[in-house]
């Protein structure tokens, strides 16, 4: 690890600007890719599935999927990549920053956004920036799958619930034939308006360095 | 003592209720005395003890009229909203305080320590702590404690030590004062009880951070307090203090804090491991909750830990696994016995602060008081600041201005500032006056920051929360982000909260459930939030349901033909029917189509379930793909009972683009009850959905969907031209639903042997939601 620790500095700024994270964020979150990359300059899925910790999460493989995916590196491309470079890492990692209490109103509001974005990038896997009911059925079974003695019927019921629910308040007047489409992101962002964003998808990076503090979490 | 009683009972009858003191040891034995003076030989026809029942009497008198009080206060509504009910207590307290005193009798002595610790505070701190919307709590749980413990400690030292700087002038002529007994009274004061605040902040509906923070400071500086007093008038008794004790202090501050919350813990999972037990004897389920909390206060007061969080996290812990275990009907006996007792004591208190302070001999002293009222104020808002300052970095959310004002205008100081002043020992030298000061800063506090604390609050605007946040789709996607940060924290290997709830919440599956809870299958709270979402629905509807429910319909004869279970099915189906349709209706507040004899008017809000489903079932009826001139109004009626219909439903729904069309199958509901199944017959899966009884119910079935618009639109106001129509059938609508009423008894009986009800499962800090 410590041949390729070094890093020309001059990267770091850019990505300092980038993604909003300071340089010792960086520097940690630089390790944290080299581990997981096995000292690679990308990183393919295989990587990511082979963390252990990950096992028990019911949505692992949307966590896997969203970092490969185009759509979360702030630009406008669609589709997904193979394997992803340390600036990708650190560019999807950025969506989790939690916003500095000196942001303005503006800043706040962009920064949920985005927020709001990935979740939605996370359930529309066909990126036609829609949620169609089967997608919303995957992701909800999905959830459910951990909990045990979940009949599919009933996730299904619940996703269904969960559309109607953003119909309804979203487009009270429609006509008899209308069918809903799906959930655009403007109605995602409406149904989900009330929750505060910060503080439950923000991760405090830790400027210290975690290297040496872990212990033997992962299996590289 | 014995005084006070003697003197009650030699007297007449009291008019007025002249409580005594409800020791046990202490009985009028005089009474016998003079009943026994009466010896005749012919049986009296008309006799009298009062003795003999004067204790038990005069209490329940004093509590009716304290709960008269409160009856009184909201006959005009008006006063509840401007003015918070403990200064309307204390109010009248203090009129019938004057009341006695200009008769002359002695306040009732009832208010000794023992009864105060011992009876009334643990009623108040259970209720806090049961009621306690864990979720906000645990999230902020450090925030809580550092403002609890350090903030608490802040203010007592500081105010003890200015007050102590005080003393030295002798222009106050209190130079008696020594450290110590001011250390002590200033502990006694900074107990901050803001339940009128609280009311305010959820009348107001706050942010759900200051809520939570600032009643979770009230209550656990309630330990904290205690803890401090026990130290300090022990102190007060040694003459000279030394390093050593102050370290002991120490040790023993934490020994006390941990045990308790330890001792808390342990008999809550002993209550939550007994209610598994319970299945048989439901009516005394309550019991064990209570016998528990008080058991662990009292065993915490034994080892003289704090008692106050042996109870609160006794409550905690046990709550959760309890209200899966014990029946419906235990559940809500117990919410409800816990707040009525915790009422009834607190409101106890309020009055007898009022009779109290009429009553007593003050001694008063300007300086000593004026500036223990400046130093609490003052010493409270800068400790907040303080601490708001330290602690914000370390929160995702920091407090901004307003909400610092919010926490510290809102100490106000109560219930156990004064039980603490009152049962102070009489070593003290100072004892009247520090009683004296603390009635002041109560009243002070309770008054003026109580009555102004709404407008103000609503002046400077503080952050509002978003109320009504149940809703599917919040919690669906509250639990993906909860996994979702949790996954990324995995990922990039840094552990914070996320990663320790998720621990603990696998931990909690694997094994806590397993042992403590009957019937462990883990549940949800997605699944528990559509439960009880769909069961709120279900009972709003009957309760709302109006018709003559004693016309029989032969529907129900009919289905009582048939065995038990194929009713409740068919009902629950009828059910769901209606819920299906109204599920939105009931949040949106919608009036709903309005059937057959009306047209639909346009310029209401249409309800897209009602539109949803008859679309699909206009498009499921095997004759209506030829036509699609079916009647409007029988759109939703055309139920094909009796027919599965995953075979037809597949193809039109693959035809058309499947990603469009919502199948608006009937919401099954998510009972594990094998007589539910049959409700999945619309799933678009090919999934189980037969439906067993459909033979029986063919015949039943077709008129009565009819029935089922009506006596939804009886629901709507709006709709009285239909409902001449329509009574009979809304009878029969009603009428057959009404065996299967109520609501949770249909429900709880399959489930009394599954996963507990959700209705009651987790109290959400719901602002003005009782």
């Amino acid at each position: 690890m410590g041949a390729s620790q070094t890093r020309p500095e001059h990267n770091y700024d850019d990505l300092t600007d980038k993604s909003g994270f300071s340089q010792e964020q960086i520097k940690n979150l630089y390790q944290r890719f080299q581990q997981l990359s096995g000292n690679h300059e990308k990183i393919s899925r295989d990587d990511l599935d082979r963390i252990p910790a990950l096992n028990n999460n019911p949505i692992r493989k949307q966590i896997i999927t969203a970092f490969f995916d185009k759509r979360n590196q702030h630009q406008n491309d669609v589709g997904s990549l193979d394997e992803i470079g340390f600036e990708q890492f650190l560019m999807v990692m950025s969506h989790f920053r939690p916003v500095n209490s000196t942001a303005t109103e503006e800043e706040k509001v962009t920064v949920r956004k985005q927020k709001l974005r990935f979740l939605f990038n996370m359930h529309d896997t066909d990126n036609d920036g829609i949620i169609t009911l089967d997608e919303y059925r995957t992701v909800v079974e999905e959830l459910l799958s951990q909990s045990g003695a979940i009949e599919t019927e009933v996730a299904r019921s619940i996703a269904d619930a969960a559309m109607l629910e953003v119909a309804s308040t979203n487009v009270p007047h429609m006509a008899p034939d209308d069918f809903y489409e799906g959930i655009t992101f403007e109605h995602f962002e409406q149904i989900l308006k009330g929750i505060e964003m910060e503080s439950r998808m923000s991760i405090r990076f830790l400027d210290m360095n975690t290297a040496t503090m872990r212990c033997g979490k992962l299996s590289s | 003592m014995i005084l006070i009683l003697l003197h009650g009972s030699r007297g007449e009858i009291p008019s007025k209720p002249i409580a005594a003191t409800i020791l046990p040891t202490v009985k009028p034995n005089d009474g016998v005395q003079t009943y026994a003076e009466d010896q005749k030989n012919n049986l009296p026809v008309f006799t009298m003890n009062y003795p003999r029942i004067q204790i038990p009497f005069e209490i329940t008198l004093w509590v009716l009229l304290a709960s008269f009080a409160k009856i009184g206060f909201h006959v005009y509504h008006k006063i509840t909203i401007w003015v918070p009910e403990s200064c309307l207590l204390i109010s009248i307290g203090l009129i019938v305080g004057a009341i006695m005193h200009s008769v002359h009798e002695e306040p009732p002595a009832v208010l000794t320590s023992n009864v105060f610790f011992l009876y009334m505070l643990p009623l108040i701190v259970l209720e806090s702590g049961y009621f306690m919307p864990t979720r906000p709590f645990f999230e902020n749980i450090g925030t809580v404690f550092w403002f609890a413990v350090v903030g608490t400690l802040w203010n007592s030292i500081g105010i003890g030590i200015s007050l102590f700087a005080i003393c030295q002038i002798p222009a106050f002529g209190v130079q008696d004062i020594n450290l110590q007994e001011n250390l002590l009274f200033s502990a006694i004061i900074s107990a901050v009880d803001p339940v009128a605040v609280l009311n305010v902040f959820e009348d107001v509906s706050v942010n759900e951070q200051l809520y939570i923070v600032v009643f979770g400071e009230c209550l656990f500086n309630d330990a904290v307090t205690v803890v401090l007093y026990n130290m300090f008038s022990f102190v007060a008794e040694m003459p000279v203090v030394e390093p050593v004790d102050v370290f002991i202090g120490v040790a023993r501050f934490f020994i006390v804090g941990l045990g308790g919350m330890a001792f808390g813990i342990l008999f809550g999972f002993v209550a939550a491991f007994t209610t598994r037990f319970t299945s048989k004897v439901r009516e005394i389920e309550p019991l064990f909750v209570f016998m528990y909390s008080y058991l662990a206060y009292l065993v915490a007061e034994l080892f003289a830990i704090s008692s106050i969080m042996a109870i609160i996290t006794c409550a905690l812990t046990m709550k959760y696994y309890v209200e899966e275990n014990v029946s419906q009907r235990s559940c809500t006996t117990i919410r409800h016995v816990i707040k009525m007792l915790a009422s009834i004591s607190e409101t106890l208190i309020f009055f007898f602060l009022g009779v109290v302070t009429i009553t007593t001999d003050h001694e008063w002293n300007w300086g000593y008081i004026l500036f223990t009222l400046l130093f609490a104020f003052v010493w409270r808002g800068l400790g907040i600041l303080v601490l708001t300052q330290i602690i914000n970095p370390f929160r995702t959310i920091p407090f901004n201005m307003k909400d610092q004002f919010g926490l510290a205008y809102g100490g106000l100081r109560g219930a156990v500032s004064f039980a603490l002043a009152f049962t102070l020992p009489d070593t003290i030298g100072r004892k009247q006056l520090f009683v004296t000061a603390t009635i002041a800063v109560i009243l002070f506090t309770v008054f003026l920051q109580g009555i102004s604390i709404r407008p103000l609050i609503e002046f400077i605007n503080v952050r509002r929360t978003n109320r009504n946040l149940e809703t599917i789709n919040v919690e669906i996607h509250c639990r993906l982000m909860e996994h979702t940060m949790a996954g990324i924290e995995d990922l990039c290997g840094q552990w914070s909260r996320f990663y320790w709830k998720d621990k603990f919440m696998k931990f909690n599956n694997r094994i806590l459930r397993k042992i403590l809870i009957r019937d462990s299958r883990a549940e949800s709270s997605i699944v528990a939030l559509y439960k009880k979402l769909e069961l709120q629905n279900a009972m709003e509807i009957l309760d709302t349901a109006s018709g003559d429910i004693s016309a029989a319909p032969s529907i129900v004869s009919l289905s009582y033909t048939k065995c038990r279970k194929k009713f409740l099915a068919a009902d629950l189906r009828n059910i769901h029917d209606i819920l299906s349709k109204n599920m939105y209706k009931i949040r949106e507040r919608t009036v709903a189509y309005r059937g057959k004899h009306a047209l639909p008017n346009d310029s209401q809000t249409r309800e897209i379930l009602i539109r949803r489903h008859a679309t699909i079932r206009r498009s499921l009826r095997p004759r209506s793909f030829q036509s699609s001139n079916v009647p409007r109004t029988h759109k939703y009626f055309s139920l094909p009972a009796g027919k599965s219909l995953e075979s037809r439903f597949d193809a039109p729904a693959r035809s058309s683009s499947s990603k469009a069309m919502i199948p608006l199958h009937r919401l099954g509901t998510l009972e594990e009850v094998p007589s539910t199944d049959v409700l999945n017959e619309e799933s678009s899966s090919t999934g189980e959905g037969v439906f067993r009884t459909n033979s029986s119910y063919s015949d039943s079935r077709v008129p009565h969907p009819r029935r089922l618009n009506s006596s939804f639109d009886d629901n709507n106001s709006s709709v009285d031209d239909l409902r001449n129509v329509h009574e009979e059938d809304g009878a029969e609508q009603v009428g057959q639903r009404q065996p299967a009423s109520p609501a949770p008894g249909w429900a709880a009986e399959p489930r009394e042997t599954t996963a507990r009800n959700p209705l009651l499962r987790r109290p959400q800090w719901n602002p003005k939601k009782k």
